[in-house]
């Protein structure tokens, strides 16, 4: 009809953004540094998970994160499923069986420990979270098992627009690889560190409870045919492979929920095709027998 | 509109039935041969989207309810044990959680329309006033919804939101406590409001029913704002014409919820909520769903905790006074120049209000949310005065008039001379 | 040519709605895959049917104990050799459910019987492992709920169950220890 009430809430729109541009700018100046865009190749519409950065994700998680972190929601059994890091179910039957699960109460109403079974999920490292706190200082290590998607930073606008349609979500692993690989010495003029208390770039507030878990060369990874690792055994590989495989632990079904998503994305590109047709025939023609449209 | 009926039962066994119970008249008179305004465009279309989102949400619900476990220490565990071991539990879970965002925007596309043609005029008050009960009960089961996987934001949403209660003098404390079940947010009321929340979409579809036969006892608006005057020339019947655009609609709806639920299913919640409810630690920034935000903002602008939620519950009560406060007697905004001008101004205050509402409580967005929680009353009031003075222009005769002035391209073709000059039609 | 025309036409429209009446009915058969699908058994169920191991040696001959595996209850009978042998002596023609004791039990651990607990009637848990239990006129169980006799190999003798307590499936990997499943 008119193009004034458009010009209006153009006019309108560009008020609020500028408004929008002055909190982000106030926003900036916050504490928080954000992590760095990492290539996943998990992410867009296509995405899949690396089997072998899976694996070798879980080998840094097994050997070094488990030691405080729970992952109490993941059965063991999952490892071996498709669409995850896909070890086979031998080597999974293995892998359970080297941990014990408290089990029972037994015939003489005890409870006992028993080898693990691909059906567990995995034990945690303690108890309760008093004990975990007790022997972390205070700190509660907390359970891996859904951390990568509780873990995120503002995107702000417009950008959170943008991420709709160019499918950015990997705040979470950006955000974690970041601060496996941010620890270093507080910078000049830093208030004194506190026992207990650590420097990380990326942590918000700089003050993480946690030290640095990783060191480069600190887990060793599977070899190549020419007896080297074919990704280098550093802080910032591990921490991206960590990274991933918590994207796995927290979101298992990524890759079928993606599969599905093509076919039924394509089916309704056509099934809306073939309605817009006929919706046009059935309008072409008034009950009247005239073609008012 | 609900005139006679054009039912005529074909086999024996329908006239038996007819006689007994006639649903099949009922079904035939409302979804068949309804006459609908022959103008209407897409926006129409939200009315049958919303009863497939309802409907949607509540077979997803009735399933994941089946799998979900109503308890403080097990409720965070088993919407994981959802999303991981039942088959199909993710895609399940994810259709419901953005089913509620996508119901909302349904809802918001479909209020917006009405306010723009002015659907809330005579005589169609009582339907309007049926949609904003429908719009508050959606408030109340998404609420409830949101607290159920017992995340950190469920458990600070359900602290803050009850406690609004708190500010009413005398009965406030006792309507907390009572709606608690208890001395603060638990066990006994993560029960209730999964008890409620299965109940109260039932309730929704109760009043769905009577808004639809309210509306078809009146009939459609349309976007002229002018009534229906001649059945025969001014409308189609339901079945084939808006039904076959309705479902067209619908598909292309069903297309953007499926890229949320497939491509982005986390993008309309908050992160947090995959954190276990830890009633020792407040997250940071506590934000209600998007769906809230500009309520959310009325509220904090107001420096007075009864004063935020009385404001907060009036911008939604106003819209029940709609009906009276806009004095024109124009429905349709396309020919009233002043208030449509007005209605973009709200539709942008609206949005920058949901945009304050994500902001923290600080300075410059309180400022802000004042100033635009005003401009927000001052749309309803606008209304009032602009009725008065404002001057509408030429409505068309009809419907009928008005669609053959558009395919025409011209402007005052009169139905006579555009029928006059219409080629035979075919066959 | 005019009416060639609307046949054309018509032929055409037809067509249109059918593709999207077919296409509308794919879409909405997919839709009841989910839907229908989380009825089945978890992913949680499934792998807790792991297999388990019991250890069968503490049981006392003439005694019974019950267990669960996969939530199914399970007997495991230690017989006497007068429930044995009464078994075995039973022609197999007359039986409702014709099966020899030998074959539901394993070879060289005749003495142990292991059947699913519940009655093939409806699912009823029959008595006859404690010491006062009625076992029916068969030296086995007697279900109470509607009157069914099962004998000391568990097969159904008298009343209205139709099949023999089904076997679990089961493997002796030492003399007195089986592993269920």
């Amino acid at each position: 009809m008119s193009t004034t009430p458009f010009r209006l809430a153009l006019a309108g729109l560009s008020f609020g953004l500028a408004l929008t541009a002055n909190a982000l700018t106030a926003q900036a100046a916050g504490d928080r540094v954000i992590p760095p865009q990492q290539s996943w190749s998990f992410s867009g519409p296509v995405g899949k998970f690396d089997r072998a950065q899976l694996q070798r994700g879980f080998k840094v998680v097994k050997e070094v994160c488990a030691s405080c972190h729970a992952m109490s929601l993941i059965p063991m059994r999952t490892l071996s499923q498709p669409g995850g890091p896909e070890f086979t179910p031998g080597q999974v039957t293995a892998l359970a069986a080297t941990y014990q699960i408290k089990d029972g109460p037994n015939d003489q109403g005890e409870m006992f420990d028993r080898p693990g079974r691909p059906a567990d999920r995995f034990p945690s490292p303690f108890p309760n979270e008093q004990a975990a706190r007790a022997a972390n200082g205070g700190a509660y290590p907390p359970d891996l098992s859904v951390l990568a998607k509780a873990r995120t930073y503002e995107r702000g606008f417009p950008q959170f627009i943008i991420d709709i349609f160019s499918q950015y979500q990997e705040q979470g692993p950006d955000y974690i690889a970041a601060l496996l690989a941010g620890y270093k010495e507080p910078p000049q003029g830093f208030p004194p560190l506190l026992p207990g208390q650590n420097y990380n770039t990326y942590m918000p507030g700089h003050l993480i409870a946690m030290p640095q878990p990783l060191q480069d060369g600190q887990v060793e990874y599977p070899k190549g045919p020419d007896g080297k690792s074919p990704v280098p055994e550093t802080v910032a590989q591990y921490g991206k492979d960590v990274a991933a495989f918590m994207v796995w632990m927290a979101e298992p079904h990524l890759e079928a929920r993606k599969r599905i998503g093509m076919q039924v994305m394509l089916f309704l590109i056509f099934f809306g095709g073939l309605l817009y047709y006929t919706k046009k025939k059935v309008w072409s023609r008034m009950p009247d027998g005239s073609t008012a449209h | 509109m609900s005139g006679h009926s054009t039912y005529v039962p074909k086999t024996g066994f329908e006239r038996w039935l007819d006689a007994r119970l006639p649903i099949v008249r009922l079904m035939h008179d409302s979804a068949v041969s309804y006459p609908v305004p022959r103008n209407l465009n897409y926006l129409w279309t939200f009315g049958g989207i919303l009863v497939f989102m309802l409907v949607a949400q509540i077979v997803t619900g009735v399933i994941l309810a089946m799998h979900y476990t109503p308890h403080a220490t097990m409720a965070f565990n088993s919407v994981e044990h959802i999303m991981r071991d039942v088959n199909f539990g993710w895609l399940l879970r994810y259709l419901h959680s953005n089913g509620a965002s996508m119901f909302f925007v349904a809802v918001y596309v479909h209020i917006f329309r009405g306010l723009y043609y002015g659907s809330y005029k005579a005589p169609r008050e009582v339907l309007w006033i049926l949609g904003v009960v429908i719009f508050l009960l959606m408030m109340a089961t998404a609420f409830m919804g949101y607290v159920l996987p017992w995340g950190q934001m469920s458990f600070w949403g359900a602290t803050v939101i009850t406690n609004l209660f708190s500010a009413l003098p005398v009965v406030g404390e006792t309507i907390v406590t009572f709606l608690w079940g208890g001395y603060s947010v638990d066990n006994p009321t993560l029960n209730r409001f999964f008890s409620l929340h299965y109940l109260l979409p039932f309730m929704i579809f109760g009043v769905v029913i009577l808004h639809i036969w309210a509306l078809h006892v009146v009939g459609q608006n349309n976007p002229t704002g002018v009534e229906v005057k001649n059945v025969q020339k001014d409308t189609v019947p339901f079945t084939p014409y808006a039904t076959i655009k309705d479902i067209f609609g619908m598909v292309c709806f069903i297309f953007v919820f499926a890229y949320f639920v497939f491509y982005q299913p986390n993008f309309m919640g908050h992160a947090d909520n995959y954190i276990p409810a830890n009633p020792a630690v407040t997250p940071t920034h506590i934000v209600p769903e998007w769906y809230f935000l500009p309520f959310y903002a009325i509220l904090r602008a107001i420096p007075d905790k009864l004063g935020g939620v009385l404001a907060m519950f009036a911008a939604i009560a106003v819209l029940a006074f709609l009906p009276w406060l806009d004095t024109s007697k124009v429905k349709s905004m396309r020919y009233r120049p002043v208030a449509r001008v007005l209605f973009w101004a709200f539709l942008v205050v609206c949005i920058v209000l949901g945009y304050l509402g994500a902001m923290p409580a600080e300075e410059p967005f309180v400022t802000y949310s004042r100033i635009f929680t005003a401009l927000y009353f001052g749309y309803f009031i606008s209304l009032v005065l602009v009725g008065i003075f404002e001057k509408p222009a030429k409505l068309p005769n009809s419907i009928a008039d008005s669609v053959l002035a558009n395919t025409k391209g011209g402007s005052g073709a009169s139905l006579a001379a555009a029928t006059a000059s219409e080629p035979n039609a075919k066959g | 040519m005019a009416h060639a025309t609307e046949t054309t036409q018509t032929t055409r429209r037809d067509f249109l709605m059918l593709a999207t009446g077919a296409a509308g009915a794919v879409g909405l058969g997919a839709v009841v895959v989910p839907l229908v699908s989380q009825l089945a058994p978890d992913a949680q169920t499934i792998a807790a049917g792991a297999p388990m191991d019991v250890d069968l040696g503490p049981i006392a001959e003439g005694q019974a104990i019950k267990l669960f595996w996969r939530g199914k209850l399970i007997f495991v009978r230690h017989r006497t050799k007068k429930e044995i042998d009464e078994a075995r002596a039973v022609n197999v023609a007359t039986l409702p459910d014709p099966q020899t004791d030998q074959a539901r039990v394993k070879e060289g651990h005749e003495q142990f019987l292991i059947v699913y607990g519940n009655c093939t009637h409806l699912g009823c848990v029959p008595l006859g492992n404690s010491p006062g239990d009625p076992k029916g006129d068969y030296d086995g169980w007697f279900c109470p709920c509607h009157g069914s006799h099962y004998d000391s190999s568990g097969r159904i003798r008298k009343g209205p169950a139709p099949l023999n307590l089904p076997i679990p499936p089961y493997a002796f990997n030492a003399d007195t220890k089986i592993r269920i499943g």
